[in-house]
């Protein structure tokens, strides 16, 4: 609810505001945010997911070809404000995908990004306009996030599981 | 897991056939964009070596490399030194010193692609050999009609036509059967291959009763390039016997769908009316044979087998 808040306060023209989810985190965390944001301002935006899997900056480097996940991105992003909701940002270079992606559906008006959790350890010159929580952690780390409505809600609980191999950048 | 070429629907596992749909299934939505294009393979190189001609497959391939930013070359023996003598070998070595990504094969010889995918070190994708395989095609039959019909599995599916020269129908006899339809086939004595059912596949020799309740009806083309001996009395006879038209598609199931690799002879293996409107799903077809090109590149470009580390290339075996 509060990233909600700070989103109307910033975009006072809740009607230009587009969420576009990265999948798979970002999905139940911008539908939440699209809830929140009807209630506080009467307007609820439209939701978009893109997926940023095509745009990766290692598909040159590896042979292993990832799953593809849907993109539905049902109106166009022109003059828009595009605010990039994901899950869970550490290197940047999801977003710096996403962000490539979406200039490929047109010319958004101003990109920002919400991150339910920053855990730091950036390779890229990226900086979320919107965080739910700074947790620090080791790069190798694997985190579980917990919490009610999507994560969103409080108590939002992050707990470290282990330290397996990365999923994506 | 998925192999370093792409010769066959016979090689592919039921997963292989499934992830290779799925990942179309997305490419599909990039075809819908404004912005047709992803960046996915930019600085891959494609080469399409096609011995014999094509129009449709080969632009289908080429327009797929495009969208994902691959260069795309076009190759075809009327154009090259094929016709100063040299070998089919040869040519595909000196196109592969040019270190292409994948390298896409067709040729009117079965077997050729894996006589070809053995000397190389880009991965091989068959277009089609003789009437060995035409994998892709059942690939992307296979996704027309998972899109249809929500699903393959239990499905019936009557193939009817000249089965004998048919690659398509040999390749979607695989790859219809991996996912659990009942596949028939159905044609004149002479067009159906000895021992077919050794495939698989109920044969009948009567049109009406292979397609008997059958959700998905295939025609297949009569390719007279390919039919040096006498197979039938006439195409008129043929047309009457075993061209579909809507009457005859009444014994089919209720919302049956009518598929045709395409281009149809009008007239022939489908009555005019039937091959431009629902229940047949051509144009469809076409467009799926973009996405599923898309896939199959995406998945399999790329895996070069570089000198000297064959032992970690997924053909290799044991890295796989």
């Amino acid at each position: 609810m509060r990233i909600a808040h700070e989103i109307v306060e910033r975009n006072e023209d809740a009607q230009s505001v587009y969420l576009v989810a990265i999948p798979n985190g970002g999905v139940p965390l911008a539908r939440q945010l699209a809830r929140n944001l009807r209630e506080i301002s009467g307007v609820e935006p439209v939701v978009g997911v893109l997926d940023t899997t095509l745009y990766r900056d290692d598909l040159q480097i590896t042979s292993e070809r990832p799953a593809l996940r849907a993109t539905e991105m049902p109106s166009a992003v022109d003059e828009r404000v595009v605010i990039l909701v994901d899950d869970v940002v550490k290197t940047g270079r999801t977003i710096r995908a996403a962000m490539d992606a979406l200039m490929d559906f047109g010319r958004p008006r101003m990109v920002q990004v919400v991150g339910l959790v920053d855990r730091g350890h950036r390779e890229l010159p990226i900086k979320l306009d919107y965080v739910g929580k700074n947790v620090p952690t080791n790069p190798g780390e694997v985190l579980r996030l917990q919490g009610t409505a999507g994560g969103l809600e409080p108590p939002l609980e992050v707990v470290v599981v282990g330290a397996a191999a990365e999923g994506r950048p | 897991m998925i192999g370093r070429d792409l010769l066959g629907i016979e090689d592919l596992e039921r997963a292989d056939i499934e992830r290779i749909l799925d990942t179309a299934e997305r490419m599909r939505e990039i075809g819908e964009r404004e912005v047709k294009k992803v960046p996915t393979l930019r600085g891959r190189t494609i080469v399409n070596l096609f011995f014999e001609s094509s129009t449709r497959t080969r632009a289908s391939f080429e327009i797929a490399g495009k969208r994902l930013s691959a260069d795309v070359i076009n190759f075809s023996p009327s154009t090259s030194s094929l016709k100063k003598q040299e070998s089919i070998l040869d040519t595909a070595r000196t196109l592969d010193a040019m270190d292409p990504d994948a390298v896409i094969v067709r040729h009117a010889v079965a077997g050729v692609p894996k006589r070809i995918a053995d000397e190389l070190e880009a991965p091989v994708i068959n277009a089609g050999d003789g009437a060995h395989e035409h994998p892709t095609q059942a690939l992307l039959d296979l996704l027309t009609v998972r899109q249809e019909k929500g699903r393959i599995d239990g499905l019936t599916v009557a193939i009817v036509g000249d089965i004998l020269h048919s690659r398509v129908a040999r390749s979607n006899i695989y790859g219809f059967s991996k996912l659990g339809a009942e596949v028939r086939v159905a044609a004149p004595p002479t067009m159906l291959p000895a021992a077919v059912e050794t495939l698989g596949v109920k044969a009948f020799t009567s049109l009406r009763e292979a397609i008997d309740g059958a959700d998905v009806v295939m025609a297949l083309r009569i390719q007279t390039e390919r039919l040096t001996g006498s197979y039938f009395p006439s195409v008129r006879e043929y047309s009457a016997t075993f061209g579909l038209d809507r009457d005859k598609l009444r014994y089919a199931k209720d919302g049956a769908i009518v598929m045709h690799p395409g281009p149809v002879n009008r007239g022939v293996e489908l009555s005019p009316d039937l091959a431009d409107h629902r229940p047949s799903v051509i144009l469809d077809q076409v467009r799926n044979g973009v996405a599923i090109r898309m896939a199959v590149l995406y998945l399999f470009s790329g895996r070069r087998r570089r000198p000297g580390l064959a032992a970690e290339s997924p053909r290799g075996g044991a890295a796989a």
